[in-house]
């Protein structure tokens, strides 16, 4: 705002606008050739694993890299537990949060609470990550398990469900909410009768961005873990792994076939985390399209 | 049925005939499971705001300037200071990727809402944008490491490149939300005294703008400077300073608390507490910039 611009009445050549309208399109599909650039560049070194093992890649539960053997389902199943118990304790947590900002405190109570969700949503995984594996999980007899890594998966998505959850529930009609106090309803009521139904679909968009960030969270998770190899089990205290807690955790000693098979997770990790993603912000978009056209 | 007096439909009614008096205490109640909820989220950020300045305030400030300048240790178990170099590097690192994402971001936003607006393709970019920002940071530095790493080797830039990967969404996102806020009078006030498209974006529209949009990637950086899983593939390590940006190995902040909280040595977890200190001071005074600017925007409006 500083300087002020002479302004040219006749305007710049035609084509300078042209240009500048085809330059902001190319940053623009800057979006999707780096989508596009991912999935195959990265399935091209993921080849050679999947020569390799097959299907037996997604149905193996051995992994051996000095046998050159990548079965990579323990990892899918430490990925999917561990998110599944991080979104089962932070769903409730964030619900009860966006809830309250929303339904229950005064804006003038509700902005702190903002900052607060800004603050947690600020700590670098790396730092809850460190905080997991030197206090959290030698506090409590959690030791380095799936359940220590879906509380602290849990911890790092309640900022994402809350945030969005607020903006679903915010779209509800204050005529549906007031017409239901007016019938003597209460507060609970209100909730449960108009917000609830009226925000449903956008909250199960928004849990379900939250169960993809806590499937791609990584160092977080590789610190907290706990690195056990093979472990298909439904014990939450038992140490296990998850897909990006290996590439993390391998990464540095792993050559050819193993960089390759750890590429082919990553590979993997993509593939869910764009689908989970995909469908969540098409439920959330619809969702708040459908707030704003009432 | 009691609702069916009422013109207006409520799906289904709670029994209003039953007891006020049980319907209040269990409104209270849920009222206080969302308190509790609130305090619940409360107690991690205290928990672990606490660990960092408890064991890494006197690891940081102990012979202060010595663990911000100071080289590290290439010896694990000793114990002393620095993260100069990892200081350094994240500051680098972070910088190339601001340097990249930023301006293509705001281009891209701009196309979204100046050019394209409801176009097929400013539609289907809008929407990948969005799935985007939820591409896990490992896939990124995989990415990043395949494409680049694999040819140019270990540098500052690759891990530059990742970052500003992961930016890019965020910055785009939030860039379009600021230009939706500027009026359209200014646009057309601006069409009417003869100037182009382009000029008015540049001149008139982007200006507007440009506090909303300094905040909103000011953020987007906070979050890149604590990432880790980007810088592990293209970084690579190295315990020296390395000023340069685009030739051999460096490391970050993060990546040092990585490597040392695994470590079974006091000294290095030591470290790892202290860096942990460093990295959250700086997060925390670029986010406190990014607030102070958006501030002085509301005030201005």
């Amino acid at each position: 705002m500083s300087e002020e611009p002479s302004i040219d009445l006749r305007g710049p050549p035609e084509y300078g606008d042209r240009a500048f309208a085809k330059l902001t399109a190319g940053a623009a599909g800057l979006v999707l050739l780096i989508l596009g650039l991912i999935a195959i560049t990265m399935t091209r070194r993921a080849l050679p694993v999947f020569g390799e093992m097959g299907p037996r890649f997604f149905t193996s539960t051995r992994w051996s890299p000095p046998d050159s053997i990548f079965g990579a389902l323990p990892f899918i199943w430490g990925t999917a537990f561990t998110a599944a118990i991080a979104v089962l304790i932070a769903v409730p947590i964030s619900l009860g949060v966006a809830l309250f900002m929303t339904q229950v405190a005064s804006p003038s109570l509700a902005r702190p609470l903002v900052y607060l969700m800004d603050l947690l949503a600020g700590v670098p995984s790396v730092v809850f990550g460190l905080w997991g594996v030197l206090v959290l999980s030698q506090l409590v007899h959690l030791g380095r398990s799936f359940l220590t890594a879906g509380i602290i998966l849990a911890i790092m998505i309640i900022p994402i469900i809350t945030s969005l959850s607020r903006e679903v529930i915010a779209t509800t009609p204050v005529g549906d909410k007031e017409g239901a106090l007016a019938m003597g309803t209460t507060r609970w009521e209100m909730i449960t009768e108009t917000v609830l139904p009226h925000s449903a679909g956008g909250l199960v968009g928004a849990v379900m961005l939250g169960l993809g960030r806590a499937m791609g969270e990584t160092i977080a998770a590789a610190l907290v873990i706990g690195s056990a190899l093979g472990q298909i089990t439904l014990r939450a205290l038992a140490p296990g792994n998850s897909m990006p807690a290996v590439i993390a955790n391998e990464w540095g000693e792993a050559q050819d076939l193993h960089k390759s098979a750890l590429i082919a997770l990553a590979v993997t990790l993509f593939a869910i985390t764009i689908l989970v993603n995909l469908v969540a912000t098409g439920i959330v978009q619809r969702s708040m399209k459908r707030g704003q056209g009432t | 049925m009691s609702a069916a007096n009422f013109t207006t439909e409520i799906v289904v009614p709670p029994d209003l005939t039953a007891k006020r008096s049980w319907r209040s205490v269990k409104s209270a109640m849920m009222t206080g499971l969302m308190i509790a909820s609130v305090l619940i989220v409360a107690l991690p950020l205290v928990a672990v705001v606490w660990a960092i300045f408890s064991r890494g305030l006197g690891v940081a400030f102990h012979g202060f300037p010595a663990f911000f300048v100071d080289e590290i240790p290439v010896i694990a178990r000793r114990p002393g200071p620095g993260m100069g170099p990892a200081i350094v590097g994240t500051l680098l690192a972070t910088g190339a990727a601001t340097l990249i994402s930023v301006p293509l971001g705001v281009a891209g936003a701009v196309y979204l809402h100046e050019y394209g607006v409801t176009n097929r393709f400013a539609r289907v970019v809008r929407f990948m944008s969005n799935v985007m920002t939820g591409v896990p940071s490992i896939v990124m530095g995989l990415f990043i490491y395949v494409t680049w790493t694999l040819r140019f080797g270990y540098s500052a830039f690759g891990g530059a490149l990742a970052l500003a990967c992961l930016m890019l969404p965020v910055v785009i996102g939030a860039t379009e939300q600021m230009l939706r806020l500027v009026p359209n009078h200014l646009r057309e006030a601006s069409y009417a005294v003869g100037t182009s498209k382009s000029r008015t974006i540049l001149s008139v529209v982007l200006p507007a703008a440009m506090p909303g949009i300094i905040s909103g990637s000011l953020l987007a950086v906070a979050r890149a400077a604590g990432e880790t899983a980007p810088l592990l593939f293209a970084t690579g390590a190295a315990t020296e300073y390395n000023p340069n940006l685009f030739v051999e190995a460096n490391t970050a902040l993060s990546l040092q608390i990585f490597g040392n909280a695994t470590s079974s040595f006091v000294a290095a977890q030591d470290r790892a507490w202290g860096a942990a200190l460093t990295l959250v001071l700086l997060t925390f005074v670029i986010t406190l910039v990014a607030r102070f600017v958006t501030a002085r925007f509301a005030r201005r409006r």
